[in-house]
Protein backbone atom coordinates (compact mmCIF):
# COMPACT_ATOMS: atom_id res chain seq x y z
CA UNK A 1 0.00 0.00 0.00
CA UNK A 2 2.80 2.40 0.90
CA UNK A 3 4.41 1.68 -2.44
CA UNK A 4 1.23 2.50 -4.25
CA UNK A 5 0.98 5.73 -2.30
CA UNK A 6 4.60 6.65 -3.01
CA UNK A 7 4.02 5.94 -6.67
CA UNK A 8 1.04 8.25 -6.82
CA UNK A 9 2.74 10.98 -4.82
CA UNK A 10 5.42 11.28 -7.48
CA UNK A 11 2.90 12.68 -9.91
CA UNK A 12 2.60 16.42 -9.88
CA UNK A 13 -1.19 16.32 -10.22
CA UNK A 14 -1.49 14.37 -7.00
CA UNK A 15 0.85 16.79 -5.24
CA UNK A 16 -1.17 19.72 -6.55
CA UNK A 17 -4.38 18.14 -5.39
CA UNK A 18 -2.96 17.61 -1.91
CA UNK A 19 -1.58 21.15 -1.60
CA UNK A 20 -4.74 22.79 -2.87
CA UNK A 21 -7.00 20.48 -0.89
CA UNK A 22 -5.24 21.14 2.38
CA UNK A 23 -5.13 24.91 1.83
CA UNK A 24 -8.78 25.10 0.91
CA UNK A 25 -9.68 23.02 3.93
CA UNK A 26 -7.64 25.32 6.16
CA UNK A 27 -9.29 28.50 4.87
CA UNK A 28 -12.81 27.15 4.90
CA UNK A 29 -12.49 25.85 8.44
CA UNK A 30 -11.28 29.23 9.73
CA UNK A 31 -14.26 30.84 8.11
CA UNK A 32 -16.58 28.12 9.33
CA UNK A 33 -16.20 29.02 12.99
CA UNK A 34 -17.55 32.52 12.41
CA UNK A 35 -20.28 31.38 10.05
CA UNK A 36 -21.55 28.62 12.32
CA UNK A 37 -21.55 30.86 15.38
CA UNK A 38 -23.32 33.64 13.55
CA UNK A 39 -26.00 31.13 12.48
CA UNK A 40 -24.92 31.38 8.89
CA UNK A 41 -24.09 27.75 8.25
CA UNK A 42 -26.34 27.79 5.24
CA UNK A 43 -24.61 30.63 3.51
CA UNK A 44 -21.93 28.29 2.18
CA UNK A 45 -24.59 26.07 0.74
CA UNK A 46 -26.49 28.94 -0.83
CA UNK A 47 -23.41 30.52 -2.35
CA UNK A 48 -22.14 27.26 -3.75
CA UNK A 49 -25.42 26.82 -5.58
CA UNK A 50 -25.04 30.31 -6.94
CA UNK A 51 -21.56 29.37 -8.10
CA UNK A 52 -23.01 26.27 -9.77
CA UNK A 53 -25.54 28.41 -11.62
CA UNK A 54 -22.84 30.81 -12.73
CA UNK A 55 -20.66 27.92 -13.84
CA UNK A 56 -23.40 26.52 -16.03
CA UNK A 57 -23.93 29.90 -17.63
CA UNK A 58 -20.19 30.20 -18.18
CA UNK A 59 -20.15 26.80 -19.84
CA UNK A 60 -23.03 27.80 -22.11
CA UNK A 61 -21.26 31.01 -23.05
CA UNK A 62 -18.22 28.93 -23.89
CA UNK A 63 -15.83 30.70 -21.54
CA UNK A 64 -12.58 28.79 -21.25
CA UNK A 65 -11.79 30.13 -17.80
CA UNK A 66 -15.11 30.08 -15.99
CA UNK A 67 -13.66 31.73 -12.84
CA UNK A 68 -13.96 35.07 -14.64
CA UNK A 69 -17.72 34.82 -14.41
CA UNK A 70 -18.22 32.57 -11.41
CA UNK A 71 -16.13 34.54 -8.93
CA UNK A 72 -17.71 37.98 -9.45
CA UNK A 73 -21.23 36.57 -9.41
CA UNK A 74 -20.58 34.66 -6.20
CA UNK A 75 -18.95 37.67 -4.56
CA UNK A 76 -21.91 39.86 -5.42
CA UNK A 77 -24.36 37.34 -3.99
CA UNK A 78 -22.26 36.95 -0.86
CA UNK A 79 -22.27 40.70 -0.31
CA UNK A 80 -26.02 40.85 -0.90
CA UNK A 81 -26.64 38.08 1.62
CA UNK A 82 -24.25 39.15 4.35
CA UNK A 83 -24.34 42.90 4.20
CA UNK A 84 -28.00 43.61 4.68
CA UNK A 85 -28.92 44.17 8.32
CA UNK A 86 -27.47 41.34 10.36
CA UNK A 87 -30.21 41.59 12.92
CA UNK A 88 -32.85 40.32 10.55
CA UNK A 89 -31.97 36.66 10.85
CA UNK A 90 -35.23 35.17 9.71
CA UNK A 91 -35.26 37.06 6.48
CA UNK A 92 -31.65 36.12 5.84
CA UNK A 93 -32.64 32.50 6.17
CA UNK A 94 -35.33 32.76 3.54
CA UNK A 95 -33.14 34.86 1.26
CA UNK A 96 -30.42 32.22 1.23
CA UNK A 97 -32.89 29.42 0.53
CA UNK A 98 -34.48 31.42 -2.27
CA UNK A 99 -31.22 32.38 -3.90
CA UNK A 100 -29.78 28.89 -3.72
CA UNK A 101 -32.69 27.07 -5.34
CA UNK A 102 -33.11 29.77 -7.97
CA UNK A 103 -29.47 29.50 -8.97
CA UNK A 104 -29.60 25.72 -8.97
CA UNK A 105 -32.70 25.56 -11.14
CA UNK A 106 -31.51 28.29 -13.46
CA UNK A 107 -28.10 26.71 -13.86
CA UNK A 108 -29.46 23.29 -14.71
CA UNK A 109 -32.05 24.79 -17.03
CA UNK A 110 -29.38 26.73 -18.90
CA UNK A 111 -27.07 23.81 -19.34
CA UNK A 112 -29.98 21.64 -20.40
CA UNK A 113 -31.35 23.98 -23.04
CA UNK A 114 -28.11 25.24 -24.51
CA UNK A 115 -25.91 22.28 -23.87
CA UNK A 116 -23.43 21.19 -26.50
CA UNK A 117 -22.04 18.41 -24.39
CA UNK A 118 -22.84 14.80 -25.12
CA UNK A 119 -22.77 13.83 -21.50
CA UNK A 120 -24.88 16.42 -19.73
CA UNK A 121 -25.66 14.49 -16.57
CA UNK A 122 -21.98 13.60 -16.24
CA UNK A 123 -21.01 17.28 -16.47
CA UNK A 124 -23.62 18.34 -13.95
CA UNK A 125 -22.62 15.56 -11.62
CA UNK A 126 -18.99 16.67 -11.81
CA UNK A 127 -19.87 20.24 -10.90
CA UNK A 128 -22.12 19.13 -8.08
CA UNK A 129 -19.82 16.56 -6.53
CA UNK A 130 -16.39 17.68 -7.61
CA UNK A 131 -14.83 14.34 -8.50
CA UNK A 132 -12.12 15.00 -11.07
CA UNK A 133 -11.55 18.74 -11.25
CA UNK A 134 -9.18 18.62 -8.27
CA UNK A 135 -6.92 16.27 -10.23
CA UNK A 136 -6.79 18.46 -13.31
CA UNK A 137 -5.37 21.57 -11.66
CA UNK A 138 -2.89 23.68 -13.57
CA UNK A 139 0.20 25.14 -11.98
CA UNK A 140 -1.22 28.68 -12.09
CA UNK A 141 -4.28 27.56 -10.21
CA UNK A 142 -2.14 26.03 -7.51
CA UNK A 143 -0.20 29.29 -7.16
CA UNK A 144 -3.35 31.35 -7.06
CA UNK A 145 -4.75 29.07 -4.39
CA UNK A 146 -1.58 29.41 -2.31
CA UNK A 147 -1.57 33.19 -2.52
CA UNK A 148 -5.24 33.42 -1.61
CA UNK A 149 -4.78 31.09 1.33
CA UNK A 150 -1.94 33.18 2.67
CA UNK A 151 -4.14 36.27 2.36
CA UNK A 152 -7.01 34.57 4.18
CA UNK A 153 -4.83 33.24 6.98
CA UNK A 154 -3.15 36.64 7.42
CA UNK A 155 -6.55 38.30 7.55
CA UNK A 156 -7.59 35.91 10.29
CA UNK A 157 -4.48 36.47 12.35
CA UNK A 158 -4.47 40.24 12.05
CA UNK A 159 -8.18 40.68 12.63
CA UNK A 160 -8.64 37.78 14.99
CA UNK A 161 -9.91 39.92 17.87
CA UNK A 162 -12.17 41.94 15.62
CA UNK A 163 -13.61 38.74 14.21
CA UNK A 164 -14.29 37.51 17.71
CA UNK A 165 -15.92 40.75 18.70
CA UNK A 166 -18.17 41.00 15.67
CA UNK A 167 -19.13 37.33 15.92
CA UNK A 168 -19.90 37.41 19.60
CA UNK A 169 -21.76 40.69 19.82
CA UNK A 170 -22.34 42.78 16.76
CA UNK A 171 -24.21 45.55 18.53
CA UNK A 172 -21.51 45.99 21.11
CA UNK A 173 -18.85 46.01 18.42
CA UNK A 174 -20.75 48.69 16.56
CA UNK A 175 -21.27 50.68 19.74
CA UNK A 176 -17.56 50.84 20.52
CA UNK A 177 -16.82 51.96 16.98
CA UNK A 178 -15.77 48.81 15.12
CA UNK A 179 -16.54 49.13 11.45
CA UNK A 180 -18.86 46.15 11.35
CA UNK A 181 -20.17 46.80 7.85
CA UNK A 182 -16.72 47.04 6.34
CA UNK A 183 -15.85 43.85 8.14
CA UNK A 184 -18.87 42.04 6.73
CA UNK A 185 -17.99 43.30 3.30
CA UNK A 186 -14.49 41.84 3.46
CA UNK A 187 -15.81 38.66 5.04
CA UNK A 188 -18.33 38.08 2.26
CA UNK A 189 -15.66 38.52 -0.40
CA UNK A 190 -13.47 35.98 1.37
CA UNK A 191 -16.35 33.54 1.71
CA UNK A 192 -17.13 33.80 -1.98
CA UNK A 193 -13.49 33.25 -2.98
CA UNK A 194 -13.15 30.24 -0.72
CA UNK A 195 -16.34 28.69 -1.98
CA UNK A 196 -15.35 29.06 -5.60
CA UNK A 197 -11.99 27.48 -4.78
CA UNK A 198 -13.51 24.76 -2.63
CA UNK A 199 -15.88 23.77 -5.42
CA UNK A 200 -12.88 22.39 -7.26
CA UNK A 201 -12.16 20.13 -4.34
CA UNK A 202 -15.53 18.81 -3.27
CA UNK A 203 -18.04 20.16 -5.77
CA UNK A 204 -20.81 22.61 -5.08
CA UNK A 205 -23.16 20.36 -3.14
CA UNK A 206 -20.54 19.41 -0.58
CA UNK A 207 -18.82 22.76 -0.03
CA UNK A 208 -20.73 23.61 3.10
CA UNK A 209 -19.55 20.36 4.69
CA UNK A 210 -15.99 21.67 4.53
CA UNK A 211 -17.09 24.89 6.17
CA UNK A 212 -19.29 23.62 8.98
CA UNK A 213 -17.98 20.20 10.05
CA UNK A 214 -14.54 21.19 11.40
CA UNK A 215 -16.08 24.07 13.34
CA UNK A 216 -18.83 21.89 14.77
CA UNK A 217 -16.37 19.14 15.68
CA UNK A 218 -14.04 21.46 17.55
CA UNK A 219 -16.94 23.10 19.37
CA UNK A 220 -17.62 19.74 21.00
CA UNK A 221 -14.11 19.72 22.41
CA UNK A 222 -13.07 23.29 23.17
CA UNK A 223 -14.52 25.99 25.38
CA UNK A 224 -12.69 29.06 24.15
CA UNK A 225 -12.88 30.85 20.83
CA UNK A 226 -9.14 30.52 20.30
CA UNK A 227 -9.25 26.81 21.06
CA UNK A 228 -12.15 26.25 18.70
CA UNK A 229 -10.53 28.20 15.87
CA UNK A 230 -7.18 26.44 16.08
CA UNK A 231 -8.68 23.00 16.60
CA UNK A 232 -11.03 23.45 13.69
CA UNK A 233 -8.15 24.38 11.39
CA UNK A 234 -6.17 21.34 12.51
CA UNK A 235 -9.12 18.96 12.14
CA UNK A 236 -9.95 20.30 8.71
CA UNK A 237 -6.38 19.97 7.41
CA UNK A 238 -6.05 16.43 8.72
CA UNK A 239 -9.41 15.41 7.28
CA UNK A 240 -8.66 16.87 3.87
CA UNK A 241 -5.20 15.32 3.73
CA UNK A 242 -6.28 11.86 4.79
CA UNK A 243 -9.45 12.08 2.73
CA UNK A 244 -7.53 12.79 -0.45
CA UNK A 245 -5.03 10.00 0.27
CA UNK A 246 -7.82 7.52 0.96
CA UNK A 247 -9.63 8.48 -2.21
CA UNK A 248 -6.44 7.95 -4.23
CA UNK A 249 -5.81 4.55 -2.70
CA UNK A 250 -9.38 3.34 -2.75
CA UNK A 251 -10.35 5.03 -5.99
CA UNK A 252 -13.31 6.78 -4.42
CA UNK A 253 -14.52 10.27 -5.39
CA UNK A 254 -12.33 12.89 -3.69
CA UNK A 255 -15.02 15.27 -2.45
CA UNK A 256 -17.29 12.66 -0.96
CA UNK A 257 -14.36 10.93 0.74
CA UNK A 258 -13.08 14.13 2.34
CA UNK A 259 -16.55 14.95 3.60
CA UNK A 260 -16.93 11.38 4.81
CA UNK A 261 -13.79 11.71 6.92
CA UNK A 262 -15.08 15.03 8.24
CA UNK A 263 -18.33 13.40 9.32
CA UNK A 264 -16.44 10.56 10.97
CA UNK A 265 -14.26 12.99 12.94
CA UNK A 266 -17.36 14.91 13.98
CA UNK A 267 -18.83 11.68 15.34
CA UNK A 268 -15.67 10.98 17.32
CA UNK A 269 -15.55 14.55 18.68
CA UNK A 270 -19.19 14.37 19.63
CA UNK A 271 -18.60 11.18 21.62
CA UNK A 272 -15.52 12.65 23.27
CA UNK A 273 -17.45 15.79 24.15
CA UNK A 274 -20.22 13.74 25.72
CA UNK A 275 -17.76 11.64 27.70
CA UNK A 276 -15.84 14.66 28.88
CA UNK A 277 -18.81 16.85 29.65
CA UNK A 278 -20.67 13.96 31.24
CA UNK A 279 -23.97 15.28 29.92
CA UNK B 1 -21.16 68.87 34.13
CA UNK B 2 -23.73 67.84 31.55
CA UNK B 3 -22.41 65.03 29.40
CA UNK B 4 -25.47 64.29 27.30
CA UNK B 5 -28.45 66.36 26.19
CA UNK B 6 -31.39 65.15 24.11
CA UNK B 7 -33.42 67.85 22.44
CA UNK B 8 -36.88 67.17 20.99
CA UNK B 9 -35.49 63.78 20.08
CA UNK B 10 -37.53 61.29 18.08
CA UNK B 11 -36.33 57.71 17.85
CA UNK B 12 -37.37 54.84 15.64
CA UNK B 13 -36.18 52.43 13.00
CA UNK B 14 -36.92 51.57 9.38
CA UNK B 15 -38.29 55.07 8.90
CA UNK B 16 -40.95 54.68 11.59
CA UNK B 17 -40.97 56.88 14.66
CA UNK B 18 -41.48 54.88 17.83
CA UNK B 19 -41.27 57.68 20.36
CA UNK B 20 -40.88 61.43 19.96
CA UNK B 21 -40.58 64.66 21.97
CA UNK B 22 -37.93 63.17 24.21
CA UNK B 23 -36.08 65.78 26.24
CA UNK B 24 -33.58 65.07 28.93
CA UNK B 25 -30.09 65.72 30.08
CA UNK B 26 -27.61 63.57 31.91
CA UNK B 27 -25.06 64.95 34.34
CA UNK B 28 -21.69 63.43 35.05
CA UNK B 29 -22.12 60.83 37.78
CA UNK B 30 -25.87 60.62 37.26
CA UNK B 31 -27.95 57.44 37.52
CA UNK B 32 -30.81 57.56 35.05
CA UNK B 33 -33.46 54.91 34.79
CA UNK B 34 -35.41 54.60 31.57
CA UNK B 35 -38.83 53.06 32.08
CA UNK B 36 -41.97 52.62 30.03
CA UNK B 37 -44.22 49.98 28.62
CA UNK B 38 -43.07 47.32 26.18
CA UNK B 39 -42.57 48.79 22.75
CA UNK B 40 -42.34 52.33 24.09
CA UNK B 41 -38.95 52.70 22.43
CA UNK B 42 -36.58 52.22 25.34
CA UNK B 43 -34.11 49.98 23.56
CA UNK B 44 -34.41 52.07 20.42
CA UNK B 45 -33.52 55.17 22.42
CA UNK B 46 -30.49 53.46 23.86
CA UNK B 47 -29.37 52.34 20.42
CA UNK B 48 -29.83 55.87 19.15
CA UNK B 49 -27.70 57.21 21.99
CA UNK B 50 -25.04 54.70 21.00
CA UNK B 51 -25.19 55.72 17.37
CA UNK B 52 -26.50 52.35 16.22
CA UNK B 53 -29.67 54.05 15.00
CA UNK B 54 -29.91 57.54 13.61
CA UNK B 55 -32.14 60.05 15.42
CA UNK B 56 -35.31 60.57 13.37
CA UNK B 57 -35.72 64.13 14.57
CA UNK B 58 -34.13 66.41 17.10
CA UNK B 59 -30.63 66.05 18.37
CA UNK B 60 -28.37 64.37 20.87
CA UNK B 61 -25.48 66.48 22.07
CA UNK B 62 -22.59 64.88 23.89
CA UNK B 63 -20.14 66.80 26.03
CA UNK B 64 -17.21 67.82 23.91
CA UNK B 65 -14.73 65.75 25.86
CA UNK B 66 -16.79 62.56 25.65
CA UNK B 67 -15.82 60.38 22.73
CA UNK B 68 -17.97 57.65 21.29
CA UNK B 69 -15.31 55.15 22.25
CA UNK B 70 -15.78 56.06 25.89
CA UNK B 71 -19.30 54.71 26.14
CA UNK B 72 -19.75 51.26 27.61
CA UNK B 73 -22.76 49.22 26.58
CA UNK B 74 -24.46 46.20 28.06
CA UNK B 75 -26.80 44.88 25.37
CA UNK B 76 -29.61 42.43 25.82
CA UNK B 77 -28.40 38.92 25.32
CA UNK B 78 -28.80 37.41 21.89
CA UNK B 79 -29.42 33.78 20.93
CA UNK B 80 -25.98 33.66 19.37
CA UNK B 81 -24.34 34.24 22.72
CA UNK B 82 -26.15 31.58 24.66
CA UNK B 83 -24.04 28.70 23.38
CA UNK B 84 -20.99 30.61 22.24
CA UNK B 85 -17.68 28.88 22.90
CA UNK B 86 -15.65 31.69 24.43
CA UNK B 87 -13.77 32.04 27.67
CA UNK B 88 -14.69 34.80 30.10
CA UNK B 89 -11.31 36.40 29.59
CA UNK B 90 -11.74 36.59 25.83
CA UNK B 91 -15.08 38.30 26.18
CA UNK B 92 -13.94 40.82 28.77
CA UNK B 93 -10.88 41.72 26.70
CA UNK B 94 -13.04 42.34 23.66
CA UNK B 95 -14.29 45.46 25.44
CA UNK B 96 -11.07 47.17 24.37
CA UNK B 97 -11.93 46.72 20.70
CA UNK B 98 -12.84 50.34 20.14
CA UNK B 99 -9.59 51.61 21.56
CA UNK B 100 -7.38 49.33 19.50
CA UNK B 101 -7.85 50.77 16.06
CA UNK B 102 -5.91 48.57 13.67
CA UNK B 103 -3.53 47.15 16.26
CA UNK B 104 -4.11 43.39 16.05
CA UNK B 105 -3.35 42.29 19.61
CA UNK B 106 -4.06 43.42 23.17
CA UNK B 107 -1.21 44.97 25.10
CA UNK B 108 -0.08 44.35 28.62
CA UNK B 109 -1.90 47.35 30.06
CA UNK B 110 -5.21 46.20 28.61
CA UNK B 111 -4.79 42.71 29.97
CA UNK B 112 -4.09 44.14 33.41
CA UNK B 113 -7.11 46.41 33.24
CA UNK B 114 -9.30 43.53 32.12
CA UNK B 115 -8.15 41.57 35.15
CA UNK B 116 -8.98 44.47 37.44
CA UNK B 117 -12.44 44.77 35.93
CA UNK B 118 -13.02 41.06 36.41
CA UNK B 119 -12.07 41.49 40.04
CA UNK B 120 -14.47 44.41 40.42
CA UNK B 121 -17.22 42.21 39.02
CA UNK B 122 -16.12 39.30 41.22
CA UNK B 123 -15.55 36.95 38.31
CA UNK B 124 -11.74 36.78 38.36
CA UNK B 125 -11.86 33.10 39.31
CA UNK B 126 -13.98 32.36 36.25
CA UNK B 127 -11.49 33.85 33.76
CA UNK B 128 -10.77 30.57 31.96
CA UNK B 129 -14.32 29.27 32.20
CA UNK B 130 -16.58 28.98 29.21
CA UNK B 131 -19.23 31.65 28.90
CA UNK B 132 -22.05 29.26 28.02
CA UNK B 133 -21.54 27.28 31.23
CA UNK B 134 -22.07 30.28 33.51
CA UNK B 135 -25.27 31.18 35.28
CA UNK B 136 -27.34 34.10 34.06
CA UNK B 137 -26.04 36.42 36.75
CA UNK B 138 -22.44 35.48 36.05
CA UNK B 139 -22.95 36.05 32.34
CA UNK B 140 -24.29 39.53 32.99
CA UNK B 141 -21.29 40.31 35.17
CA UNK B 142 -18.98 39.18 32.39
CA UNK B 143 -20.72 41.53 29.97
CA UNK B 144 -20.54 44.32 32.57
CA UNK B 145 -16.82 43.76 32.95
CA UNK B 146 -16.50 44.00 29.19
CA UNK B 147 -18.47 47.25 29.16
CA UNK B 148 -16.15 48.57 31.85
CA UNK B 149 -13.19 47.87 29.59
CA UNK B 150 -14.78 50.12 27.01
CA UNK B 151 -15.53 53.00 29.37
CA UNK B 152 -14.62 54.77 32.53
CA UNK B 153 -17.35 57.36 32.24
CA UNK B 154 -20.69 56.34 30.82
CA UNK B 155 -22.45 52.98 30.93
CA UNK B 156 -25.62 52.20 29.01
CA UNK B 157 -27.42 49.13 30.32
CA UNK B 158 -30.29 47.44 28.50
CA UNK B 159 -32.33 45.50 31.05
CA UNK B 160 -29.39 44.04 32.90
CA UNK B 161 -31.45 42.01 35.38
CA UNK B 162 -33.90 40.29 33.04
CA UNK B 163 -34.25 36.60 33.78
CA UNK B 164 -32.27 36.64 37.00
CA UNK B 165 -33.49 35.32 40.31
CA UNK B 166 -34.24 37.94 43.00
CA UNK B 167 -31.04 37.49 44.96
CA UNK B 168 -28.76 37.71 41.92
CA UNK B 169 -30.79 40.71 40.83
CA UNK B 170 -30.08 42.56 44.07
CA UNK B 171 -26.41 41.67 43.84
CA UNK B 172 -26.21 43.03 40.32
CA UNK B 173 -27.97 46.25 41.32
CA UNK B 174 -25.50 46.68 44.14
CA UNK B 175 -22.60 46.17 41.76
CA UNK B 176 -23.98 48.78 39.41
CA UNK B 177 -24.48 51.12 42.36
CA UNK B 178 -20.85 50.58 43.29
CA UNK B 179 -19.79 51.63 39.80
CA UNK B 180 -21.97 54.70 40.07
CA UNK B 181 -20.38 55.56 43.41
CA UNK B 182 -17.01 55.31 41.70
CA UNK B 183 -18.11 58.12 39.38
CA UNK B 184 -19.39 56.25 36.33
CA UNK B 185 -22.56 57.68 34.86
CA UNK B 186 -25.29 55.06 34.48
CA UNK B 187 -28.18 55.04 32.04
CA UNK B 188 -30.27 51.94 32.50
CA UNK B 189 -33.42 50.48 31.02
CA UNK B 190 -35.40 48.56 33.55
CA UNK B 191 -38.64 46.65 33.80
CA UNK B 192 -38.40 46.39 37.51
CA UNK B 193 -39.66 49.77 38.69
CA UNK B 194 -39.58 49.32 42.44
CA UNK B 195 -36.02 48.07 42.49
CA UNK B 196 -34.57 50.57 40.08
CA UNK B 197 -36.34 53.38 41.94
CA UNK B 198 -34.22 52.57 44.96
CA UNK B 199 -31.05 53.39 43.10
CA UNK B 200 -31.90 55.88 40.35
CA UNK B 201 -31.35 59.60 40.70
CA UNK B 202 -33.34 60.57 37.63
CA UNK B 203 -36.17 58.86 35.82
CA UNK B 204 -36.98 59.02 32.13
CA UNK B 205 -40.43 57.68 31.33
CA UNK B 206 -41.12 56.98 27.66
CA UNK B 207 -44.67 56.93 26.44
CA UNK B 208 -47.28 59.19 24.84
CA UNK B 209 -46.18 61.95 27.17
CA UNK B 210 -42.60 61.38 28.07
CA UNK B 211 -41.40 62.52 31.42
CA UNK B 212 -37.98 63.38 32.74
CA UNK B 213 -37.14 64.46 36.26
CA UNK B 214 -35.66 63.43 39.54
CA UNK B 215 -36.95 60.33 41.23
CA UNK B 216 -38.97 62.40 43.70
CA UNK B 217 -40.56 64.47 40.95
CA UNK B 218 -41.46 61.32 39.09
CA UNK B 219 -43.10 59.70 42.10
CA UNK B 220 -45.31 62.76 42.59
CA UNK B 221 -46.21 63.15 38.93
CA UNK B 222 -49.45 61.88 37.36
CA UNK B 223 -47.55 59.62 34.98
CA UNK B 224 -45.55 58.13 37.80
CA UNK B 225 -48.61 57.31 39.88
CA UNK B 226 -50.49 55.85 36.96
CA UNK B 227 -47.58 53.76 35.77
CA UNK B 228 -46.75 52.30 39.14
CA UNK B 229 -50.41 51.38 39.61
CA UNK B 230 -50.31 49.61 36.28
CA UNK B 231 -47.19 47.76 37.31
CA UNK B 232 -48.72 46.66 40.57
CA UNK B 233 -51.76 45.36 38.77
CA UNK B 234 -49.56 43.39 36.43
CA UNK B 235 -47.62 41.93 39.29
CA UNK B 236 -50.81 40.81 41.02
CA UNK B 237 -51.91 39.02 37.91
Amino acid sequence: MMEKLAFYLQHPFVQYALIVGVLIALCSSLLGVTLVLKRFSFIGDGLSHVAFGAMSVAAVLGLTDNTVLVLPVTIICAILLLCRGQNTQMKGDAAIAMLSVTALAFGYLCSNIFSTSANLSGDVCTTLFGSISILTLRKEEVWMCMVLSVVVVLFFILFYHKIFDVTFDENFARAVGTKVDAFHFVLSIIIAVIIVLAMKLVGSLLVSALIIFPALSSMRLFQSFKGVTICSAVISVICAFSGILISILAGTPVGATVVGVDVLVFGVCWCLGRLHGGE
Amino acid sequence: MTILTANQLAVGYDGKIVCDHINFQVEEGDYVCIIGENGAGKSTLLKTLLGLNQPMEGSIVFAENLQKKEIGYLPQQTIVQRDFPASVEEIVLSGFQGKMGLRPFYNHKERKKAKENMETMQIADLAKKCYRELSGGQQQRVLLARALCATERLLLLDEPVTGLDPRTMVELYQLIQKLNDAGITIIMISHDISMSMQYAKHVLYLGHHSFFGTKEEYEKSEIGKKFSQLQEMEEKE
